[in-house]
């Protein structure tokens, strides 16, 4: 007897954004079904893989993650360049030298370090701040500026600083990452007030922040899975791609970190594996750009996606 | 939630006037302001005082004018399938017959329409022995419609079964009969039917009738219902369908909700 498949229809899809330039741009969404889904005739978009570079030496990086990059940690043209040797789609810079305990360096210096990476690499540029909502909101501004005509991603606007983000970002072409705190509500109604002012939702990313594996990672997940239903069921200011940060948060964690704990194997592999493991479950929730700290995680990544993908 | 703007309805006397002198300005108007006020569909009807003969040429000419100034697809709202096809074929988008019964006459020539132009459709639990009066006979003459509606090949998802809400001054039994339809008109066939009500209906000839409104709009969302054709003007009764999405969990939650509905 056949079996007759039981098929979803949806009625919405996912926005679809592009960055960098032509003819080395990068494209996510437009997604139309569930991630890895063919079943249902709908289409969805591979992910996009990033490799992070900070504008200052890292500090507190265990060796098994700085390891892997050697002489460029102090140089992040060189960096830049080394990311995109290693097949990163594109390239993420930290401005982690802008925080006020990092260096409190001004927006016209993370301005021309940006400005020099962008110029120094054929991939999309995404830009990250520091994380502190008051420094970003005069950085970025100032970054979005100096990388006129470069049509990046940058972050990251909050509820607190979005507005001049988003100025920024309006006036010089970019797109902007909306970050929320693991809060489907709040994520929602920062797309909201971001698109109010006149920003395309085609030019949204959203940072739903994540939890790594063994850290909160389901919330993650339900968060962009619950997100990526919505969108599909037609909910449009749930349509904007998500980006996930999962380097930054899987090496914080104690078992990526330590060198010492003999029971749970061999360090190299184990962070790397935290890294990929964190990024693989993401995608299958359905974020769309993976922003990964070892090269070795985004080389695992992509084969994981290859094979969910069918090559 | 589907939202019919009722208000282009030659029963409405600005609307019977502009039909009478082929004057489209309320027309536009009320194409306009529902588009606005957050409708998905609006609803046309040359209401009762057109001659049959006329109500072809007269709901084409209303669903052009309407179409001529918002990008909205409409619920052809006629007794007279000749009028229907005329809407029909001028019509852009995705319509919505309005509507068949489940009588047998009705549903051979409105269903084969409806699959002609790739159109959903809405069907009435009643036949011409009237409006049943339980929840019973009204899902056994939805089932009739269901079956009548795949033998034409039209799917389900695009099958509105309307289970008739008549006044609660005049008939108040019957209102928990239509929830109980709602509930259970989903279990009919997969991919479910949609259902649908003329809302309005629930009060005429009451006092306060956009209280009643409401709070049977909410009422009946929370048993199923997907659309409903009313006053989208009324403020606080489309408030009170953004805010029963979010609380039926339907609409993720965020604190512009009211104004993200209106959006869609």
């Amino acid at each position: 007897m056949g079996v007759e498949l039981v098929q979803e229809r949806w009625k919405g899809k996912l926005y679809t954004l592009t960055i960098g330039r032509e003819p080395n741009q990068v494209t996510v969404g437009g997604d139309s079904t569930l991630p890895f889904l063919d079943l249902d005739g709908g289409t969805y978009s591979r992910p996009v893989s990033a490799l992070t570079v900070l504008d200052q030496r890292p500090e507190n990086w265990p060796d098994t993650l700085a390891g892997a990059w050697g002489d460029v940690l102090d140089d992040p043209v060189k960096w830049a360049q080394r990311c995109v040797e290693l097949g990163a789609d594109a390239v993420v810079l930290r401005l982690i030298s802008a925080h006020p305990e990092r260096g409190d360096r001004s927006p016209a210096e993370c301005a021309a370090t940006a400005k020099a990476v962008a110029e120094a690499i054929d991939r999309p540029l995404i830009v990250l701040g520091c994380s502190v909502d008051e420094k970003d909101a005069a950085v970025l501004p100032v970054v979005a500026e100096a990388l006129n005509g470069y049509n990046c991603l940058i972050g990251q606007a909050t509820s607190e600083n979005y507005k001049t983000v988003v100025a920024g970002c309006l006036a010089h072409g970019h797109s902007v990452i909306a970050t929320s705190p693991l809060d489907i509500n709040l994520a929602k109604q920062l797309n909201i007030l971001m698109t109010d002012m006149n920003l395309p939702p085609e030019r949204i990313a959203m940072d739903p922040s994540i939890g790594p594996l063994g850290y909160g990672i389901e919330y993650a997940y339900s968060i962009i899975e619950r997100k990526r239903t919505g969108a599909l069921l037609g909910d449009r200011m749930l349509a904007v791609p998500v980006i996930c940060l999962v380097g930054e948060e899987a090496w914080k964690v104690k078992e990526a970190q330590t060198t010492d704990g003999p029971e749970w194997g061999a360090d190299e592999p184990r962070g790397v594996l935290w890294e990929a493991v964190t990024a693989a479950s993401l995608a299958q929730a359905g974020a769309s750009i993976f922003v990964f700290q070892h090269p070795e995680a985004l080389r695992q990544f992509s084969l994981q996606i290859d094979a969910l993908m069918g090559k | 939630m589907i939202l019919i703007g009722e208000r282009i309805n030659g029963m409405f006397k600005d609307i019977r006037e502009a039909i009478q002198a082929r004057n489209s300005g309320s027309i536009e108007d009320w194409a306009r302001k529902q588009a606005e006020a957050g409708a998905h569909y609006l609803d046309i009807s040359t209401g009762p005082t057109v001659p049959a003969e006329e109500q072809p040429e007269v709901l084409r000419w209303m669903v052009e004018t309407a179409q001529g100034v918002v990008d909205l697809p409409c619920c052809l709202d006629s007794v007279n399938p000749d009028a229907i096809r005329a809407g029909l074929a001028v019509h852009r988008g995705k319509a919505i017959i309005n509507s068949t019964s489940a009588d047998q006459e009705r549903m051979d020539v409105l269903l084969p329409l409806a699959a002609e132009y790739q159109a959903a459709i809405i069907g009435l639990a009643m036949n011409e022995q009237g409006v049943p009066k339980d929840a019973n006979d009204r899902l056994a003459l939805a089932m009739e419609i269901v079956a009548n509606a795949d033998a034409h090949g039209l799917s389900t998802a695009d099958l509105y079964i309307d289970p008739l809400v008549l006044p609660v001054n005049v008939a108040q039994e019957h209102v928990v009969e239509v929830l109980e339809t709602l509930r259970q008109v989903k279990l009919l066939a997969s991919p479910p039917p949609l259902t649908v009500v003329g809302l309005s209906n629930v009060s005429q000839r009451c006092p306060d009738r956009p209280l009643i409104n409401r709070t049977f709009l909410v009422m009946a969302m929370a048993c199923g219902l997907d659309a409903a054709i009313f006053d989208v003007n009324d403020e606080p009764l489309v408030d009170a369908a953004a805010t029963a999405g979010i609380l039926l969990n339907r609409e993720v939650y965020c604190d512009s909700y009211l104004k993200v509905f209106r959006k869609r």
